[in-house]
């Protein structure tokens, strides 16, 4: 689990209103040179100290990182003018090191095979279901949509269990086998992918409704009246239109993903299992071997990292997704 | 399935990427295309959806692995629903689409997280082997020990602290940002935690609460300082019951990014025309803000708490990587996969969790059942 996540309740109109003036206003501000904006010096000091605050600790670890482990252990990170050292050997450690069942390189290969499938097919099939919410009738839409919606706030703790038992016993109803079980073996990405799919389809649902019933209705009859089925309009008009609000919750799943650790210790055995979960191991097993944790979880965090300052506007645009619809 | 499945798992890892795409895209496409042609009229348009009806469900069983006769049997069921749809009010067509559309997500979700759900439920009154009726054993389990009851107790502290601070220092910050040079410099750092993974999260914090014994060098940030200022090394994550505080900074200081970006963006959407005529009314910054900001955006603000509450109860992976549920700091979340092979006791954590999750739950559908009524 990590911990972003859109908004990803129900907001009234009037919050929703608001919240849709003020990331204007955001955007304007950023388009504009700061300068003619109202500042106030005691306010950037007070915003400048707790950004420091919050910064240090990850700075501190990135130091670290680069520095030999005998100094690490024997000196903090903050005297680094008074005891100098440079070193990239942590980061050659942590990438070649055999500290745990997969080495690093794999399971860094490993979280991208998770997590780029992990992201795109509850995509494609949320949004398949979020248009038929929104614009196929159908008696107890309401029902099921609302039904769909309180999913995502049960905790896949409830699920993890039963599913596990699902994918590696199959399902017996009275004696009759209906579904025998994965049995891809531990070497298969076949259980994660799908259980990350099922977790995120709840929100992945919620949210893309939102923005897809936004559509206009003139745009789907005009498209109907032009002889396009469901399909066609689906594929043609409502996919394209889309496209903000699928990629800004790809960037979340993504992230949501690369950053999972219980789906990961529940569903990837042995050699397939993602980085997060190798880190888990390397601070459980060696609590000390400061030279190696730190440099792993730069190698962790660096991907998270870079979507994160490349995407940046899509990501804050998406954190308020559920609420601004577009 | 399972054959290709097998198959995929001996390539290569990032060849897999590809194919398992491709697989799944033409999937996807053939549902569309089929959904596309659904609703037409004509002799020919009846045979090929009186095709997919039968032969879809008996691709999918076999694909799954069942026997021929629970396929056979998936396939006599499309049948029916051929006619079903045939005859459709609609016309026909109609059910054919809507199913096109809403099966697979439908289907997941209920073999992945209905079912599933529901089974924890039986589980929680059953052994750890799942073959015997043991009634409230399992809660008898949970709530009889010390060490149970402190991972509830711990859980609700976490849903009381954590989404109140960071709530607070979250609106603080977006307060402070609003009329500070550098905004969006400045957001982005405290912002970036959001990024970073729970575990990367704790390697970051387990280095800044480190503590070595009394006289050697500190490395710990916290312990750093102390002893500079002449103080006694404290082993954060080992004191009970304050490690939990030092266990929930963390939440904070990622959850406080995500409170600063939301509120943020709803006190810029307070309208300047308020917060003028409050200003010509002699008010002070302080004055304005109790009593023009917060209550303009009241409702922001409870979207922010629920939103870490719910982040709060799931918490797992900090107490995981931290100190794994040791020194009296376990949390529910964590209880369930500690106990994952006890089936019955972790269904009872999972059971104990979803209570108290549901609330929020509760309020939440009623929320939307308001917004669906109004529109």
């Amino acid at each position: 689990m990590s911990a972003v996540a859109p908004i990803d309740l129900p907001i009234d109109r009037k919050t929703e209103a608001q919240l849709k003036r003020g990331e204007r206003a955001l955007e304007r501000s950023m388009a504009r040179s700061t300068k003619n904006k109202l500042t106030s010096k005691g306010a950037t000091i007070a915003a400048i100290i707790i950004a420091v605050l919050w910064t240090t600790p990850t700075f501190g670890l990135l130091i670290t990182s680069f520095r030999p482990p005998e100094l690490i252990n024997t000196s903090g990170w903050w005297s680094i003018f008074v005891n100098p050292g440079f070193t990239l050997g942590n980061y050659e450690a942590v990438l070649t090191g055999e500290a745990t069942t997969v080495t690093l390189p794999q399971a860094f290969i490993n979280s991208i095979v998770i997590t780029i499938p992990a992201a795109i097919f509850p995509l494609v099939i949320a949004s398949l279901a979020a248009y038929a919410f929104a614009w196929i009738p159908f008696k107890g839409r309401n029902i099921l949509f609302i039904g769909v919606f309180a999913l995502q706030v049960v905790p896949i703790q409830m699920a993890l269990v039963p599913l596990l038992s699902l994918f590696s016993r199959g399902l017996n109803l009275g004696g009759l086998e209906v579904f025998d079980g994965l049995g891809a073996g531990g070497n298969s990405y076949g259980q994660i992918w799908i259980a990350h799919t099922i977790f995120a389809l709840p929100l992945a649902i919620f949210l893309l409704h939102n923005f897809i019933s936004e559509i206009p209705h003139e745009l789907i009859e005009a498209a109907r009246v032009d002889g396009a089925g469901h399909g066609q309009t689906f594929f043609r008009i409502v996919l394209p239109l889309a496209m903000p609000a699928i990629a800004s919750f790809a960037i979340f799943q993504f992230l949501w993903v690369w950053n999972d650790l219980l789906v990961a210790l529940v569903f990837a055995d042995g050699a397939v299992g993602p980085i997060t979960k190798v880190l888990r191991e390397i601070t459980g097993n060696r609590g000390q071997d400061w030279y190696l944790l730190t440099a792993g979880a730069f190698v962790a965090m660096i991907v998270p990292l870079i979507v994160f300052f490349a995407l940046q506007r899509f990501f804050v645009r998406g954190l308020l997704a559920g609420s601004t619809k577009g | 399935m399972s054959g290709f499945l097998k198959w995929l798992a001996g390539l290569p890892p990032l060849a897999q990427i590809p194919l398992v795409l491709a697989a799944f895209l033409i999937v996807a496409g053939l549902v569309i295309f089929f959904v596309e042609i659904a609703p037409r009229s004509g002799r020919r348009y009846t045979v090929i959806r009186l095709l997919v009806c039968v032969l879809a469900p008996l691709a999918i069983f076999l694909a799954l692995g069942s026997i021929w006769w629970a396929a056979a049997a998936a396939a006599v069921l499309g049948a029916l629903f051929f006619l079903l749809d045939y005859r459709s009010k609609q016309g026909a067509g109609y059910l054919f689409q809507l199913i096109g559309f809403l099966s697979p997500a439908l289907f997941l979700l209920a073999v992945g997280l209905v079912y599933p759900t529901i089974a924890t439920f039986f589980k929680a009154f059953m052994n750890a082997r799942g073959n015997r009726f043991v009634g409230f054993e399992n809660f008898i389990y949970v709530f009889g020990q010390e060490s149970n009851r402190v991972a509830i107790i711990n859980t609700i502290i976490w849903v009381l602290v954590v989404p109140a601070l960071s709530t607070i220092a979250g609106l603080a910050y977006a307060v402070f940002v609003d009329k500070a040079r550098g905004e969006k410099f400045l957001k982005a750092l405290v912002f970036m935690p959001m990024a970073i993974s729970f575990v990367g999260a704790s390697i970051i914090w387990k280095f800044v609460y480190d503590a070595n014994a009394a006289g050697s060098p500190q490395i710990g940030l916290l312990n750093g300082i102390i002893t500079f200022f002449g103080g006694q090394p404290v082993d954060f994550i080992n004191i009970a019951p304050w490690n939990n505080l030092f266990l929930m900074v963390i939440l904070i200081w990622v959850q406080t990014g995500f409170a600063m970006v939301v509120l943020s963006a709803a006190i810029k959407g307070v309208p300047a025309e308020q917060m003028e005529a409050a200003q010509l009314d002699g008010t002070n910054a302080w004055q304005r803000f109790t009593n023009v900001t917060v209550p303009g955006i009241r409702s922001s603000l409870i979207v922010v708490l629920t939103t870490i509450s719910i982040a709060s109860l799931k918490v797992f992976d900090i107490v995981q990587t931290m100190t794994g549920g040791a020194n009296g700091t376990n949390v529910l979340a964590n209880a369930v996969y500690a106990q994952k092979l006890e089936e019955g006791r972790a269904s009872a954590f999972a059971v104990i969790l979803f209570i108290l999750v549901l609330p929020i739950i509760i309020y939440n559908v009623r929320q939307m059942r308001l917004q669906k009524e109004i529109r």
